[in-house]
């Protein structure tokens, strides 16, 4: 299939391009680049598809950095096929997924799997994650190597914290030998004092036991430490908090080799969403106080947080609808990444649509060197486009995603994604899944 | 006057003329109970069960008397003997229930916001019987009534609520409740058992006990429990008497009038001396009783159809 996409505004960070042009996509890749490009010159091939972008924006497709497509093992929630599928009607056209599934992915064969599934009913790019540990034990490597030459792009036992400090440092170290990041989820379990949600206001209202910042700034405070200590390249997880933000951004004052991405959900909301004992806004790290998704904001600003990541997190609805203290951790995420993006970013002021496009294209996918997040001639066709004056109501029944834990229900967002491009074929047409 | 809810979740979901509207209820409640026969036919032909997720003694068979003394079918479960123990969730168990005709579930349970996810499911009116560390609303209604019938107000009075604050669901409702009815809450404890903002509910914390008490018109204690010690959260019950036990020195501080009120079972020595639970100003027994009268209100109320009935008195 060849497609011409017609006076769309292309917007491309990795270049600062932000132009009305046309794009021609022809064998899976952008052919050419350029103003009023002819079809009939182009393509002499019938199926030419031209897509009418006027007014609408032109961007890479988005990549996120960090999902849950729960496959293997918890198929009931998603799988790579129905996560895929959801990851594309939110624009996303990369993924990386983390490996905390049943079994973990901590070997080889099963990085294979995740790659041999995605090929198979994958409806766009998936970049495996591999564990730190075996079993996400926190007890021993995973076969790090290995899982690099099959094709992980970064390790994390996300889900869990890794709690010991030597085995953290020896991670760092041997990881790095094999150019992989580790991502680290910060949560320093000694702390958690059973706590369910954020401490303060809330948590004293609902009468929950609360989580303190401390829980997470304690752990991203020594990963920093353990980083700068070997030299090696960390990535830390969903920042919620004030105090994790100004770590991140001393350390990268001292040169110290650390990137950060924060998710929708702590730039948009904060701690009172969970009032009514709503499970649909329980997630870990739990959400924050208006100052700290204030100092999130101010950290995309100046670039401390390098990157905007989903932690797309499907759960079974029996698995929401029980006693607040008992239901899973998380939300899922693709669906209203980029609308969120709009609406409590751009909107206000805080990014330009380059700079939120930036931290949801070619930022993550230079951390975890996955070659994506760009348009360039000659390139694989990776795309979306959008209205990002487009208003419209968030409806969780329609998500594609087979689990609807959302705490977005009814919310006006901006520039549903129209078209979605991956590897020069049409995966989302009109906003509907092909 | 409307009681506009199908359910008693906590005080903080009342308003205070609802509040004020339970209380006069239960003091027709608390006459009947002072009868020498106390069988009312309010409840007849109404179903009450107590699901209780936790243990509790008193609470439990105050709820049931209070529903037998009115005529109800009452019946009971506990987690040990249920199916709760094969596995059962909650809203199952709540739906059960509710297909068996019961008109309110009264339910306890270690979580958290346990009882408004079961109000959410079921048809049956739903008593919040205690829930986590969030509310105890029925224990905080007997606790204003107590104060109401001793001190004649609630509204100008200072309550001094002393112990651990931050898992108390007692402390909770009752500084909704004081609060809503124009009280002067503070609240005294070790600063590792004061919960995070405690002062946005509306009152005053201090890490003295002395000084929570200072002029206050009611004294309330709570019961700690020995398990803190264990978290790390106090070094041991001996320095928490010392430092934070309501005794007859500390009581001082509050007014010479001050009554003093605890929701049980008191740990002797530890958050209360034997010394000022023998002083004339101490009610604890009696609120024991109130609890049954303010019960048998909150059924009853409940129980009228759509949960609305007429201010009347």
């Amino acid at each position: 299939m060849n497609i011409l996409i017609k006076q769309g505004r292309v917007l491309n960070p990795a270049t600062n391009l932000d132009q009305v042009m046309d794009l021609y996509i022809a064998d899976g890749v952008v052919q050419k680049m350029g103003e009023n490009l002819d079809a009939s010159a182009l393509s002499d091939s019938k199926e030419l598809t031209v897509i009418d972008a006027a007014g609408k924006v032109v961007s890479p497709g988005l990549v996120d950095m960090h999902c849950h497509l729960r496959d293997p093992g918890f198929e009931y929630k998603e799988d790579i096929e129905s996560g895929t599928r959801s990851a594309a009607m939110g624009g996303f056209t990369s993924v990386a997924c983390m490996p905390n599934t049943n079994p973990v992915i901590d070997n080889a064969p099963l990085v294979e799997y995740i790659l041999n599934r995605a090929a198979q009913v994958g409806s766009v790019n998936v970049y495996p994650i591999g564990a730190v540990s075996r079993g996400l034990k926190g007890e021993l490597l995973a076969d790090i190597g290995e899982m690099k030459f099959a094709g992980v792009v970064a390790i994390s036992d996300d889900g869990r914290p890794v709690e010991n400090p030597s085995l953290m440092r020896r991670a760092l170290e041997y990881a790095s030998m094999f150019d992989t990041t580790v991502i680290s989820h910060c949560e320093e379990l000694s702390l958690l004092d059973e706590g369910v949600i954020n401490e303060g206001y809330t948590s004293t209202h609902l009468g929950l036991k609360g989580i303190s910042n401390a829980v997470e700034d304690v752990m991203i405070a020594r990963d920093i430490i353990l980083a700068e200590t070997v030299g090696a390249p960390l990535h830390i997880a969903h920042v919620s908090t004030r105090g994790g933000v100004e770590l991140v951004r001393q350390a990268k004052r001292r040169g110290v080799r650390v990137t950060c991405e924060t998710c929708p959900h702590y730039f948009s909301l904060d701690d009172s969403a969970v009032e009514g004992f709503n499970t649909n806004a329980k997630m870990n790290p739990p959400l924050r106080t208006k100052a700290d998704v204030a100092a999130v904001i101010e950290g995309l600003k100046d670039g401390t947080i390098d990157a905007i990541a989903t932690d797309h997190a499907p759960h079974h609805v029996d698995e929401k609808n029980v006693e607040f203290a008992q239901a899973l951790n998380g939300i899922v995420g693709f669906e209203t990444a980029l609308g969120l993006g709009i609406a409590y970013l751009v909107k206000p002021g805080h990014l330009t649509l380059m700079e939120l496009l930036r931290k949801m294209t070619v930022n993550p996918a230079g951390i975890l060197s996955l070659g994506k997040g760009m348009l360039a001639e000659h390139k694989p066709a990776d795309i979306v486009i959008f209205d990002p004056e487009e208003a419209y109501t968030v409806d969780v029944a329609s998500f594609v995603s087979r689990s609807k834990n959302s705490p977005y229900d009814g919310y006006t967002l901006y520039g549903k994604p129209l078209y979605t491009i991956v590897g020069g074929r049409l995966v989302v047409d009109h906003g509907v899944l092909v | 006057m409307q009681f506009g809810h199908k359910d008693l979740l906590g005080l903080k979901e009342l308003t205070a003329d609802e509040i004020r509207y339970i209380l006069h209820s239960a003091e027709t409640m608390k006459y009947i109970l002072m009868q020498n026969a106390k069988k009312t036919p309010h409840l007849q032909g109404k179903s009450i069960v107590t699901l209780f997720y936790e243990n509790s003694t008193r609470t439990r068979m105050s709820f049931e008397l209070a529903s037998k003394y009115m005529s109800a079918s009452a019946a009971n479960i506990t987690a040990s003997g249920s199916s709760v123990q094969k596995g059962e969730s909650l809203l199952d168990t709540v739906r059960t229930l509710d297909r068996m005709g019961t008109d309110v579930i009264i339910m306890r349970h270690p979580m958290s916001g346990a009882p408004h996810l079961a109000a959410k499911h079921a048809k049956s009116a739903i008593v919040n019987a205690g829930d986590g560390m969030n509310e105890h609303p029925t224990q905080a209604l007997l606790d204003l009534f107590t104060i109401q019938e001793k001190k004649g107000r609630i509204e100008g009075l200072k309550v001094a609520i002393c112990g651990d604050i931050k898992h108390s669901r007692v402390a909770r409702s009752n500084i909704y409740g004081l609060t809503k009815l124009g009280a002067e809450v503070a609240v005294g404890g070790p600063s590792t058992l004061m919960p995070a903002e405690i002062e946005q509910l509306g009152c005053k914390a201090y890490n003295s006990v002395q000084e929570a008490l200072i002029d206050a018109d009611v004294v309330m204690g709570l019961r700690m429990q020995l398990e803190r010690q264990k978290k790390g959260l106090i070094p041991s019950a001996r320095e928490y008497a010392r430092f934070f036990g309501i005794d007859e020195r500390r009581m001082k501080y509050a007014k010479p009038d001050a009554i003093l009120l605890h929701p049980g079972p008191v740990n002797r020595g530890m958050e209360l001396t034997t010394g000022v639970m023998e002083h004339d100003g101490c009610f604890i027994d009696e609120q024991v009783t109130n609890g049954v009268a303010v019960r048998m209100a909150v059924l009853n109320i409940l129980t009228r159809k759509g949960g609305q009935v007429e201010y009347s008195h």
